[in-house]
C-alpha cells in the first residue's frame, strides 16, 4: 500500500470572521429546577446529553414555524447544544407542539404522542399552544396542547422569538443532564 | 357576452372601490357559462348568510358579483371553473349553501370533528359525523398505488395532506386536502370592530401577516370611505417589502435545505435573520404582527428604525451577488420542474411564466416607485426561484426610496362607527390577497379574506402530476404552498 503523499497544499489563511452565534446566556433557574425534579425519576442514561425534537403543528398560523426554522440558522444553531429536529416521532424525545390544537388535528397529535417512546417530553410552543391564544373559545379549536396530551414545558410568545425558544429548550436539556 | 359584461348589466350594491352587482339566478348561470371559455380570473368565491359572492378580474379590471341563495342552493361555478370547487366545498362547510351542479361535493374544512355543522349559518346544524379517513379520487388500474404525505410532516411545515397516485416513480395524479388548520377565524371576527378583528387577520398566515393586514385595512378604509394618512401608507409599504424579502429568503432557504445545498441555506438564513432583527428594532416585532391596523399603523417607526432597516438592507444588497452565485446549483436542480404556464394566478408563480398580475399596481404608494417587474417565461421551479431573487433586489430598491422619503404627519386616523362595504387587496410574497367586508355601524357583519393559496394549490397539483415522486417536494416548495391562510 502506498503511503499517503504529503504535498504542499494551498496556504491556509487566518480565519478572521467572528462567529455569529449568540452567546449562550443564562438559563432560567426556576424552570430548570422544576424540570429537574420531574426528570429525576427518569433514567437520564436513556436520554443521554442530547434531545431529539419532533415538531407537531396543530393548526398554527405558521408564525411559530418560521421562528422554529430560524433556530437552525447560524445565529442560534441549536445543534451545538445537542438539540436536533428529527423526522419521526418514533425517534423523538421531545414533541414540540405549535398551534391552538384545532379539532381537525387532535388525532394527529395523539398519534404522534402515542408513537413517541418513553421517556418523552411535550413542549407547548407559542401562546396558541399554551392556551389557545387569540383563538381561544372558537368552535374549531380545543384551546392548547394540554387539552389532549400532558404538557411538560410551555414557551409563550406570539410567536416566541428564537432566543426564547432556545432558552426554553436548553432549560429542558440542562434539567435532563443534571 | 363576456362574463364581466353580464355582471355589469346587473344592478349594483354600494361597495367600494369596486361595485358589487347582484345577479338574478339565470344571469349568474349565464355568467358561469361565459366563464367556461374566457380568460377572466376568478379571484375568490365566498358567501354570507343570504348570498354567494364572486370576485373576478380581467387585467386590472376588478368586479364583484352576487347571487341570492334560494332554498339553500345557488348555481355552481365549478362546472365552468374546476378551481372553484374548493371554494364551493368551503361555502357548504361554513354556511351550508350547496352549489347546484357543482363538480365536487366532498367536505373541505369540516372533517367531521366540529361540535356543530355550518358554523356561520344563522342556524348551525348538528355535526355531520366523521369523514376521516378522507376519500380521494383514485385510479383503479393495476400497479397503481397511493402515497399519502402529511398532514403532519417530518419537516417544520404547515399541516396539509397531499395524496399522490403513482405508478412506480411516476406521479399520475396529486390531490391536496386541507382544512387541518381551520381555527374558526371568520366566526371570531364577526361582530367585532375592524381594529379588534385585525388581531385575527394578522394571524391568518404569519409569513404574510403584513400583507393580510394591509388588504384588510384597505377593505375597511374603502368601506368607511376614509384613507390612511400618507405616512401610514408609506410605512405599510416599507413593511410589506420587508416582509416580501424575508419571505422570499425563507422560501429560497427551504428549497436549498431540501436540495442539500448547505451554503445557500446558511446564507439565506443569515440574511433573513438580519432582516427580522431590523424589523424588531424598527417596528417592535420580528414578523411585524399587529403593526398594520385599519386606519393606519399601530405605532410610528422607532427613532433608530430607519437606520436599522438601512443597515439590514445594505447588508442584503452586498450579499446578493454571492446569494446568486450559490443559487446556481439549486437552479440546475429545479430546471424544467413543475411547469405552470398558460394561466395567470399572479404572484411569483404567475410572474415566472410571463407578465403576471401584481396587486401593487393598484396601490398609489407604488405608483411613484415604479414596479420593475422581473419577467421570466419558463414557468418552471427555477424561474420561480429567479423571480424571488429579482423581487428581493426590486424590494431593496423600493425600500430605500421609501425610507428616504417618508412623509411627515400622523400615522393613523380614528375610524367612524358607520356602515359600508369594501374590498381591499395587497400583494403578499406569493401573490394578491383580496379582502371583502361589510360593516354594520362599525362592526363586522360579514367578512372574507381570500388568500393567494386558493389559486396556487390546484396549479401545484397539476404541476406535480406527470413528474417523478422525488420531485414532489421541490415543486411544492417552489410554489411556496400555504395552509393556514386558506384554512381560515
Amino acid at each position: 500500500m502506498q503511503p499517503a503523499r504529503v504535498g504542499v497544499g494551498p496556504v491556509i489563511r487566518p480565519w478572521r470572521r467572528p462567529s455569529l452565534a449568540e452567546p449562550a446566556g443564562p438559563v432560567d433557574a426556576a424552570t430548570t429546577a422544576s424540570l429537574a425534579a420531574r426528570l429525576e425519576a427518569a433514567s437520564q442514561t436513556r436520554l443521554g446529553h442530547s434531545l431529539a425534537i419532533r415538531h407537531v403543528n396543530t393548526g398554527s398560523c405558521n408564525g411559530c414555524e418560521v421562528e422554529l426554522r430560524a433556530l437552525r440558522n447560524v445565529f442560534y444553531d441549536l445543534e451545538r447544544f445537542g438539540l436536533r429536529f428529527v423526522e419521526s416521532p418514533r425517534h423523538a424525545d421531545v414533541l414540540l407542539v405549535t398551534g391552538p390544537l384545532t379539532r381537525n388535528l387532535r388525532e394527529a397529535l395523539e398519534a404522534a404522542w402515542d408513537a413517541t417512546p418513553e421517556p418523552k417530553w411535550v413542549v407547548a410552543v407559542g401562546d396558541c399552544a399554551v392556551d389557545g391564544g387569540v383563538f381561544k373559545g372558537s368552535y374549531a379549536v380545543l384551546g392548547g396542547t394540554g387539552a389532549s396530551v400532558p404538557v411538560d414545558l410551555t414557551i409563550s410568545g406570539c410567536p416566541p422569538t428564537p432566543a426564547r425558544l432556545l432558552a426554553g429548550l436548553r432549560a429542558l436539556l440542562e434539567a435532563n443532564t443534571r | 357576452m363576456s362574463a364581466l359584461a353580464l355582471i355589469r348589466a346587473a344592478g349594483a350594491e354600494p361597495c367600494r372601490p369596486w361595485p358589487r352587482h347582484v345577479l338574478a339566478r339565470p344571469d349568474w348561470s349565464a355568467m358561469a357559462a361565459a366563464l367556461a371559455d374566457d380568460t377572466t380570473a376568478l379571484l375568490g368565491l365566498w358567501a354570507d348568510t343570504l348570498q354567494v359572492h364572486a370576485l373576478l378580474r380581467d387585467g386590472d379590471d376588478v368586479v364583484a358579483a352576487s347571487v341570492a341563495v334560494e332554498a339553500g342552493l345557488y348555481p355552481a361555478l365549478s362546472s365552468a371553473r374546476p378551481a372553484a370547487a374548493r371554494f364551493e366545498r368551503m361555502i357548504r362547510d361554513l354556511w351550508g349553501h350547496n352549489a347546484e351542479g357543482g363538480s365536487d361535493d366532498r367536505r373541505w374544512l369540516d372533517h367531521g370533528r366540529w361540535p356543530l355543522a355550518h358554523p356561520l349559518s344563522p342556524r348551525p346544524g348538528l355535526p355531520g359525523g366523521a369523514v376521516e379517513p378522507p376519500e380521494f379520487a383514485s385510479l383503479d388500474e393495476p400497479g397503481v398505488m397511493q402515497i399519502p404525505l402529511g398532514p403532519v410532516h417530518g419537516a417544520i411545515e404547515e399541516p396539509a395532506h397531499l395524496r399522490l397516485t403513482a405508478r412506480g416513480e411516476k406521479v399520475l395524479r396529486a390531490e391536496a386536502r386541507l382544512g387541518y388548520a381551520h381555527k374558526g377565524t371568520l366566526a371570531l371576527m364577526r361582530g367585532k370592530s375592524p381594529r379588534t378583528a385585525a388581531r385575527f387577520v394578522a394571524r391568518l398566515a404569519a409569513e404574510a401577516t403584513v400583507a393580510h393586514a394591509v388588504a384588510f385595512a384597505h377593505a375597511t378604509e374603502a368601506a368607511l370611505g376614509v384613507e390612511a394618512p400618507p405616512r401610514a401608507a408609506a410605512l405599510r409599504a416599507v413593511m410589506a417589502e420587508h416582509e416580501r424579502m424575508a419571505g422570499h429568503l425563507d422560501d429560497i432557504g427551504r428549497m436549498a435545505d431540501a436540495a442539500g445545498l448547505a451554503p445557500l441555506h446558511t446564507a439565506a438564513g443569515r440574511q433573513r435573520e438580519q432582516l427580522l432583527r431590523a424589523a424588531e428594532r424598527a417596528f417592535g416585532h420580528r414578523l411585524m404582527m399587529d403593526t398594520v391596523v385599519p386606519g393606519g399603523v399601530a405605532a410610528d417607526i422607532a427613532p433608530d428604525g430607519a437606520a436599522a432597516l438601512h443597515d439590514a438592507v445594505d447588508a442584503l444588497a452586498a450579499a446578493l451577488p454571492s446569494l446568486q452565485r450559490r443559487m446556481d446549483p439549486l437552479l440546475a436542480r429545479l430546471d424544467g420542474l413543475g411547469v405552470i404556464a398558460g394561466t395567470d394566478p399572479g404572484g411569483v408563480v404567475g410572474r415566472a411564466a410571463g407578465p403576471g398580475f401584481d396587486a401593487r399596481s393598484l396601490d398609489p404608494v407604488y405608483g411613484a416607485l415604479g414596479l420593475a417587474l422581473p419577467l421570466e417565461h419558463a414557468g418552471d421551479a427555477a424561474a420561480r426561484c429567479r423571480v424571488r431573487l429579482a423581487e428581493i433586489a426590486d424590494s431593496l430598491r423600493m425600500l430605500r426610496a421609501l425610507l428616504d422619503a417618508l412623509p411627515a404627519g400622523p400615522t393613523s386616523i380614528a375610524l367612524p362607527a358607520e356602515s359600508g362595504e369594501g374590498i381591499g387587496c395587497a400583494e403578499s410574497l406569493r401573490g394578491a390577497l383580496w379582502h371583502w367586508l361589510r360593516l354594520d355601524h362599525g362592526q363586522i357583519a360579514a367578512v372574507f379574506p381570500c388568500d393567494s393559496g386558493w389559486a396556487l394549490w390546484p396549479l401545484a397539483e397539476a404541476a406535480i402530476a406527470g413528474g417523478p415522486v422525488e420531485d414532489v417536494e421541490m415543486i411544492r416548495l417552489s410554489c411556496s404552498l400555504p395552509a393556514s391562510g386558506l384554512d381560515l
